[in-house]
């Protein structure tokens, strides 16, 4: 790849991706272990003639970020746990709303204030679940600085293609490390822009009457067409209705509108997992360690496989059962008390393969936490 | 070449986070190695013992902390204490002689260097004790060419101050060489 070579943290690489795929606006409450996503955007912005704004609080900053993405504005914020907490209404909010935007979770150990400096990867159902109602939502995580900057452009141009929230769930490992970048050139990565209405000013625009492709296109709030904007239930003119084929048609729309497009939202790498006997499952740091075992069993002839998860939501049930297919058994590796695990154990045939390779104490998982598991399983004669 | 597991510790405000960072950049800017750092965060960061890990190879990295180090550089007794026991056998392990009083022996090649005193003889700006410690453990094992340090220091350092990090890495090179 060519492009220009950095050595930096992961929190920088989701910056530099963020800025490669258009940001323009950012709005946010630093917080440990996100923070240096917030320092940088503010020296970065400006620059560019983008906009920083450090708010009061989280809830404030998801309201803003919403508010600017509806007047066209590629936006951001960043965040751990507590903030991700504080931001979940008006996530839901911008779900019902169907206004574009990327919030990224830098996991720390949680509840509460938790642990600010330490790992977790405790907010996965968080993210799927966090705000109240039946809903959809996409999150995307990563293993190295590579990926963070990929995933990072990808989670803009997924939030623009289905106007939905993307949630990226990054970690305080992959968040602080340093390691190498290359930002590819500009058009190296495909970006997606805006879908804006080709309605002129003067004629009625139906802000949520889809193209036959399914889009919504937008008009930039505050320009040349009425607009209405409400979390209530809504028509196709965005005005407040009660009518259950509205309320029917709306609910589906949002759910299946990430549903039905699972295949098409799926992100995923795999080593070895053809011939695995034994095959590991992770995401984000986690899987780093996973690939540290995978490599080092497989160089001594053993036939390991790793399936590292990059789209977490929606969960690609299709791709983990026909990975899973032909394992003996399968180890889930993450930071939490398996959250993952769980739903794999949902996906798969003969869920009794799966088990889980954890740690909850906010050390980072070892190769050695890996393999103590592996000799576990292996004692009972698997 | 082998991989290289580094541990720098020592207080905060020493700059060994700071250092790893600059051996850092220097591998994967100007030689085309990987390296990943990590480093502890929290409250100990400021004052008590802080580390900062550095992995440098030409292969891929996956598992980014050091549990071992190769190379173990203590800036000070309370790291001494808290650090030399996870020294990988065989390793070196480089002290700051001013700040550090070897006790027990450990399965490892001792070096004590007068980097502290160096640098307030010759210089006088303790801000570039980090420095000179980079120039003693560049000499001693020969990860990267020193200049792929001073082009990294380049980018980083405030152009009034690059003649004393310039003197302070001299100053460890040469502190590094002698002790070979």
């Amino acid at each position: 790849m060519k492009g220009t070579v950095r050595f930096v943290q992961g929190n920088e690489a989701c910056v530099e991706g963020a800025l490669y795929a258009g940001l323009k606006f950012f709005a946010g409450y630093p917080i440990t272990p996100s923070t240096e996503i917030a320092e940088h955007l503010s020296l970065r912005l400006p620059e560019i003639g983008g906009k920083f704004i450090q708010m009061e609080d989280e809830i404030a900053s998801m309201c803003a970020i919403i508010g600017a993405s509806l007047t066209g504005c590629k936006v951001m914020t960043a965040t751990s746990g507590p903030g991700f907490s504080l931001m979940q209404e008006a996530l839901g909010y911008a779900i019902m709303t169907e206004i574009p935007c990327v919030i990224v979770n830098v996991q720390r150990g949680g509840p509460s204030t938790g642990i600010p400096t330490h790992v977790s990867q405790g907010d996965v159902n968080q993210a799927r679940w966090g705000t109240h109602g039946d809903h959809s939502i996409v999150a995307l995580t990563a293993s190295n600085h590579q990926d963070v900057f990929a995933m990072t452009v990808e989670a803009f141009n997924i939030s623009e293609t289905y106007r939905t929230p993307v949630v990226l769930l990054l970690d305080e490992v992959v968040g602080h490390m340093r390691e190498r970048l290359v930002i590819p050139e500009a058009g190296e990565i495909p970006i997606v822009e805006r879908l804006k209405t080709s309605v002129r000013e003067g004629v009625d625009y139906h802000p949520y009457l889809p193209r036959e492709d399914g889009r919504l296109p937008m008009s930039d709030f505050g320009g040349v067409h009425r607009d209405n904007v409400t979390g209530l239930y809504h028509d196709m003119w965005g005005f407040p209705s009660d009518d259950p084929s509205v309320v029917h048609g709306l609910i589906r729309h949002l759910i299946d509108k990430i549903e039905n497009q699972t295949n098409y939202l799926t992100r995923y790498k795999e080593v070895g997992v053809e011939d695995a006997d034994c095959l590991l499952i992770s995401y984000g740091s986690s899987a780093r360690s996973a690939r540290h075992v995978v490599e080092n069993r497989r160089r001594r002839g053993e036939r390991y496989g790793l399936l590292e998860l990059q789209t977490l939501w929606p969960f690609p049930h299709e791709l983990v059962r026909s990975k899973c297919a032909n394992a003996r058994y399968i180890i889930v590796v993450e930071m939490n008390t398996g959250q993952v695990c769980q739903t794999v154990r949902l996906a798969v045939d003969r869920p009794e393969r799966v088990f889980l390779a954890n740690r909850i104490d906010g050390e980072f998982i070892t190769p050695t936490d890996i393999q103590g598991m592996l000799h576990l399983i292996q004692g009972k004669g698997l | 070449m082998e991989r290289s597991r580094f541990v720098f510790s020592g207080s905060g405000g020493q700059g060994v986070i700071t250092a790893a960072i600059i051996l850092g950049e220097a591998a994967v800017l100007y030689e085309n190695l990987n390296a990943v750092q990590t480093q502890v965060y929290g409250a100990a960061a400021r004052g008590g013992a802080t580390r900062s890990d550095l992995i440098i190879s030409d292969s891929e990295i996956w598992f980014p902390k050091v549990v071992q180090p190769n190379v173990l550089v203590c800036l000070t007794q309370e790291a001494y204490n808290k650090y030399s026991p996870i020294i990988r056998p065989g390793g070196l392990l480089i002290v700051d002689a001013h700040h550090v009083q070897i006790g027990r022996r450990v399965d490892a090649v001792q070096k004590e260097l007068p980097i502290y005193q160096t640098v307030i003889d010759k210089i006088g700006e303790p801000i570039v004790f980090n420095v000179c410690m980079l120039g003693a453990v560049t000499a001693l094992t020969g990860v990267v060419q020193p200049v792929s340090i001073m082009k990294a220091l380049k980018a980083r350092v405030r152009k009034d101050l690059l003649g004393v990090n310039r003197q302070a890495l001299d100053l460890g090179l040469e502190l590094g060489g002698k002790a070979a």
